[in-house]
């Protein structure tokens, strides 16, 4: 087996005192579907941003492709090919569609190839060709979040990492943009870390999952053996009825503040 | 119709200068108030570059001089001083700034002393008439100059790769960070871009006028103009400045002396009452 595209070991990282994620490791393989399972407040995002350098963490190491990158900047992480699709989007408001899009691009030097791949993009989700000369900030929730992953796409990574793309959306959005998060990651080939608090659409896409509690890694297996695990059953996919639920308010309170 | 001209002139200095106001203030979230103080810079580097009592270069090559000078010196300060300031309040770095400009006050006082001087430019001086109305040689350059800065930081933002960057990194510096933008850099050139237009307000601004260390005082005026833009803006900040730059000579000529010196205040606050944000305010939907 070749050996894994992504592998934590002992990571630690803190806010001021407070430590947030407890000697974490784990293995990504090269092409596949990784999920980060957890409560709020377990640490997920928090793993996410050290991975790719927006954190630097206090002890532990990530080594990407056999290099050690644990604390560099993130501009030379995104260099490496892993781009972070942050929690909540975070979009460019006030910039177009296409301008967003382009920012992704940011740290390629081979210019030829952005238009190919803005093509790309536009053809994994054709909503956005429509809207390319739109402000970002008049998008949807759910045009974002696929203007999130477009423009995560658009550094050509090796790896990216989806920090909980159903945030706030519809079961229906979601349900979609998780269709196209494992077209992309078959056809374009990939890897993915995937952080999601509901678990159930989580681990239909994923090959491989870890659940996280207070800043540690309490389970690990595939994600069949997972979906079929007890404690899985009845702390997160019994949940998820909840969970989901809990979703749609968010939905629907975003719906009233634009 | 000379008044015209010559407070378009030096609106065309306050808007350059406004502008850099509203540059720092979209990357660095503080108000630079030593502006004034970079323009007043600007021209005296050019000044005692060209005048013949000092190096006595040729004009045409102490402006690129003064210019990228002032360009360094703005990434510098970025780089040195003001990101050391990283998660202080902004007030803090306001109080900065405006201790920067003490400084640069002090050293130009210390090295060009503190008597008025003129800049030895070749277009200074020089008038044209067109019937009976006198039109000076270097409030045409003034104006045709500020007209194609804006045109070309218009492009520059729009179309290239680093100013779109920069937008980017000021609607969301966390994005920035994520996608790879080295935001860090693009703050420090906004800086340096700050200090070149603030270099070209000076060079302009001493063709038409004497200067003196305590020129960059009138920053404050140009502070006017960036906040009735809307401090967001970069035609607004251009536009502010024209309007100071109009009121004021009408203000001269048919006012009392303390009522026409207030003018551009009074309009100030009347804008602030009417259009909290600015004329030209673009009020962005923040997230949540
Ligand atoms: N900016 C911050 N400052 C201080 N503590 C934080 C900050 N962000 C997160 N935390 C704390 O770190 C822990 C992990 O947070 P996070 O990684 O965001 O969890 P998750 O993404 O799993 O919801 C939580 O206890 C949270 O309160
Ligand atoms: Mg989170």
């Amino acid at each position: 087996m070749n050996p894994p595209i992504l592998k934590i070991d002992n990571l630690e990282s803190y806010y001021g005192p407070i430590m947030a994620i407890r000697g974490v490791s784990l293995i990504v393989e090269e092409g596949q579907i990784v999920t980060v399972l957890g409560a709020n407040g377990a640490g997920k995002t928090t793993l996410l941003k050290t991975i790719s350098g927006i954190m630097d963490p206090e002890k532990g190491t990530i080594s990407f492709m056999g290099e050690k990158i644990q604390g560099k900047e993130p501009d030379k992480i995104v260099q490496k090919g892993i781009t972070h699709v942050p929690e909540g989007r975070e979009v460019f408001p006030i910039l177009t569609v296409e301008e967003n899009l382009r920012m992704g691009a940011y740290s390629r030097r081979d210019k030829e190839n952005i238009h190919t791949d803005l093509d790309l993009v536009y053809d994994y989700f054709p909503i956005l060709r429509k809207c390319k000369s739109q402000q970002a900030g008049t998008l949807s929730g759910g045009q974002q979040q696929m203007m999130a992953i477009g423009r995560g796409l658009m550094a050509r990574p090796k790896i990216m990492l989806l920090d909980e793309p159903s945030l706030g959306l519809s079961p229906l959005l979601t349900r979609d943009i998780f269709l196209i998060i494992k077209r992309l990651n078959v056809e374009q080939g990939v890897t993915m870390i995937l952080v999601e608090q509901n678990a159930k659409v989580a681990l239909d896409v994923a090959n491989y999952g870890y659940v996280m509690e207070l800043g540690r890694i309490v389970m690990s297996d595939h994600s069949s053996k997972l979906q079929s695990s007890k404690d899985i059953q009845e702390f997160y996919l019994g949940q998820s009825e909840q969970a989901s639920e809990r979703g749609q308010k968010r939905w629907k309170q975003r719906k009233t503040w634009r | 119709m000379q008044l015209v001209i010559s407070g378009l002139a030096m609106g065309c200095v306050y808007g350059l200068i406004a502008m850099g106001f509203v540059l720092i203030y979209k990357a660095t979230e503080a108000v630079n108030f030593a502006q004034g103080d970079m323009m007043m810079l600007g021209a005296f580097i050019t000044l005692g570059l060209t005048n013949d009592q000092y190096m006595a270069l040729p004009f045409w090559i102490s402006v690129p001089i003064a210019i990228s000078l002032m360009g360094c010196l703005g990434y510098l300060l970025d780089s040195l001083i003001i990101r050391r300031m990283f998660g202080q309040s902004q007030l803090a770095v306001v109080i900065l700034t405006i201790a920067l400009g003490f400084v640069a006050r002090f050293l130009a006082g210390a090295i060009w002393g503190h008597d008025p001087q003129s800049l030895e430019s070749p277009i200074s001086g020089q008038y044209f008439r067109i019937s009976d109305i006198v039109i000076g040689v270097p409030e045409i350059w003034i104006i045709g100059i500020t007209i194609s800065l804006t045109v070309v930081l218009f492009v520059f933002f729009a179309k290239t790769k680093l100013g779109v960057a920069m937008q980017a990194a000021s609607q969301n510096q966390m994005a920035a960070y994520y996608m790879g933008i080295p935001v860090r850099r693009v703050n420090s050139l906004i800086w340096a871009l700050s200090g070149i237009v603030a270099a070209i307000a000076g060079i302009l601004f001493a063709s038409k006028n004497a200067i003196d260390p305590g020129t960059g005082l009138l920053g404050i005026k140009a502070f006017a103009a960036a906040v009735i833009g809307g401090l967001g803006s970069l035609p607004g900040a251009l536009l502010g400045g024209l309007l100071i730059g109009l009121i004021e000579p009408f203000a001269a000529r048919y006012l009392e002396g303390d009522i026409a010196r207030i003018m551009p205040y009074l309009v100030l606050v009347l804008i602030l009452i009417f259009r909290p944000h600015g004329i030209l305010s673009q009020v962005q939907k923040k997230k949540v």
